[in-house]
């Protein structure tokens, strides 16, 4: 590392920076701390226990069990009415469970839902900012929603416009924007006040490929960032994407493990017939 | 019969929603249009229902004209939106007996063409619609779109948002129908459910790129593209963009797709790049070819 280090300052020195070791120095000492961080937290920032939700006699999730790790691209995938919004809602603190235990970024989402949700971002399959709202009102409300200051409302506004490239329509409406750019902006709206986790409830549905792909890369840079994503999705080749996946069937989890391990257990090429398999079994 | 579309645009104040679309459905084709949201297939779909008039061009369905011929258009055909329009507050069966009742028909008169999907609902026949599964609403709305025996059949999205098992499914259904007789024209944004169409029509912002059978379509993409894979995917797409003469790279399941300038590209000299960038488990081998590909660099 050492001679790295001085390959590096003797580079910057012909760059013409008259300090060059100071920065370089530090931004080493950055990496090593935040590689050191990664390896110090692999801590667990949700934890489910015996999870359950009753609806009169119909039971939606029946004591579902399962851990995410902080920074880890967690794809919570399932049929259509396997019980997949319903336990989602339990974890972000708006619907109570009827039995079990859940930890939520430090908080009990049974007594503690207020500091849940101040913890988490959410993203809906329904697009659900203000249409008649331009883009940068839209920001200013859901920052203001989430206690930001005006400084860094402005600030925020300022920063997004430039990562999605929106400087053009930032006065426009944001219903007059196209599905894929709402989509991007919901994910960003849905960071505004740093959360340690994030929640995307089917972010790509109908998206045009490249777009969904454009996001999928926005997803990997904030979970590089260290936040965790928790996302479902019907598209298969998307669960590929993330570090670890998990099925659930008629309301229990049949299956959790990393894509390449499932694929392995199930003795098939792709994530989509692990899934055919998993839930034609149950049928 | 079946279907021909020539040269219809519609705009709608200043956006043009479709433009200039020429298309011919034969009778008894199950025809896909294949595009993301936003690419017009909606308004082609209502169009060609009578729901909306084009600003140019004309159509024809099942031998009527769309303008002078609604009437009859409308009793010829079924269309089943993307958005789900049934009752909700009326059941399963009030449904289905309503829409028969509308097109002066009854359930007993085709249950033949419905039976198959019916039979999977009918345990919940005296639910409300609003509160039947996602899967169910859509076998639904397809029971009430086909009880008065159409000839052509319009289905906008009908799987969005849809589960891979209840999708595959469907597709099943469809083909049934198909064989029924019934020409079909069916919109979807999941590129793999073009190859189960006999003929696509990919389109984009309002324009039709290519029409053609799917396996034509691969068959004619002449460019060469690689699996590549490495145990950082993130670090990989970054890297990979940034080789030399890289035309396009893509995450692609639990590949990423590459495309070089080059005629003369060596794998092997990826392979050295990728190394040197520290990259390990490192995989590179020709890709089979699909329409999402092709799509994208349409």
């Amino acid at each position: 590392m050492f001679s790295w280090i001085c390959k590096s300052i003797s580079d910057y020195k012909s760059q013409g920076f008259s300090k060059p070791w100071r920065f370089e120095l530090n931004k080493k000492l950055c990496d090593f701390v935040s590689s050191w961080q990664i390896i110090m937290e692999k801590e667990k920032i949700i934890t489910v226990k015996n999870l359950t939700k009753k609806f009169g006699n119909f039971t939606a999730v029946k004591g579902i069990s399962f851990d995410v790790y902080k920074g880890e691209i967690f794809g919570f995938l399932g049929a259509n009415g396997a019980g997949k919004t319903t336990a989602m809602k339990m974890l972000i603190g708006i619907s109570n469970p009827t039995s079990g235990e859940a930890n939520v970024a430090g908080f009990d989402v049974h007594t503690q839902t207020n500091m849940v949700k101040k913890s988490i971002g959410y993203m809906s399959q329904k697009f659900s900012m203000y249409d008649d709202l331009t883009i940068k009102e839209n920001i200013t409300f859901f920052g203001g929603i989430y206690g930001l200051s005006r400084s860094q409302i402005k600030q925020k506004i300022t920063q997004l416009v430039e990562e999605l490239e929106l400087q053009e329509v930032a006065n426009n409406l944001v219903g007059s924007l196209p599905l894929g750019w709402k989509q991007k902006l919901s994910f960003s709206v849905a960071l505004l006040h740093e959360p340690k986790i994030v929640f995307l409830d089917e972010p790509t549905g109908g998206v045009d490929p490249i777009t969904r792909r454009q996001f999928w890369e926005m997803i990997y840079t904030q979970a590089y960032k260290g936040t965790t994503i928790f996302v479902t999705t019907h598209y298969m080749d998307e669960a590929e994407y993330c570090d670890r996946v998990s099925i659930m069937v008629d309301g229990t989890i049949e299956a959790l493990d990393t894509p390449k391990n499932l694929k392995k257990q199930f003795n098939v090429e792709a994530m989509n017939d692990v899934f055919l398999k998993l839930a034609r079994n149950i049928e | 019969m079946g279907i021909a579309v020539n040269n219809i645009s519609k705009s709608y104040k200043k956006i043009k929603a479709v433009e200039n679309i020429s298309f011919n459905v034969n009778d008894g084709e199950l025809f896909g249009l294949i595009g993301p949201d936003g690419a017009g297939k909606t308004t082609i779909f209502r169009i060609l229902t009578t729901l909306l008039v084009a600003n140019e061009g004309s159509a024809v369905v099942a031998g009527f004209d769309v303008i002078k011929q609604l009437k009859e258009i409308r009793n010829a055909v079924g269309y089943m939106p993307g958005k789900f329009s049934l009752y909700q507050d009326l059941t399963v069966e009030e449904n289905l007996h309503f829409f028969a009742t509308i097109f002066g028909t009854t359930i007993e008169e085709n249950y033949d063409l419905i039976k198959d999907i019916y039979i999977q609902i009918q345990p919940f026949k005296d639910r409300r619609a609003g509160a039947l599964s996602g899967g169910m609403k859509q076998k639904l709305a397809l029971c009430c779109a086909l009880i008065h025996a159409p000839k052509v059949l319009f289905l906008d999205e009908p799987t969005t948002g849809v589960d891979p098992v209840s999708r595959k499914e469907f597709w099943i259904m469809l083909k049934r129908l198909q064989k029924k007789g019934i020409t079909i024209l069916v919109s979807t944004p999941y590129m793999d459910e073009a190859s189960l169409c006999d003929r696509i029509a990919l389109i984009q912002k309002g324009k039709i790129l290519k029409i053609d059978s799917p396996e034509n379509i691969i068959n004619n993409y002449e460019k060469v593209i690689y699996d590549v894979q490495a145990k950082n995917t993130h670090g990989l797409i970054h890297d990979l963009k940034n080789y030399p003469n890289q035309y396009s790279v893509y995450a692609f399941g639990e590949f990423v797709h590459y495309i070089d300038k080059l005629a003369t590209f060596n794998p092997t000299d990826l392979q050295t790049y990728l190394k040197n960038k520290n990259h390990t488990d490192i995989i590179i081998k020709p890709a089979t070819i699909t329409i999402e590909d092709v799509f994208m660099d349409l």
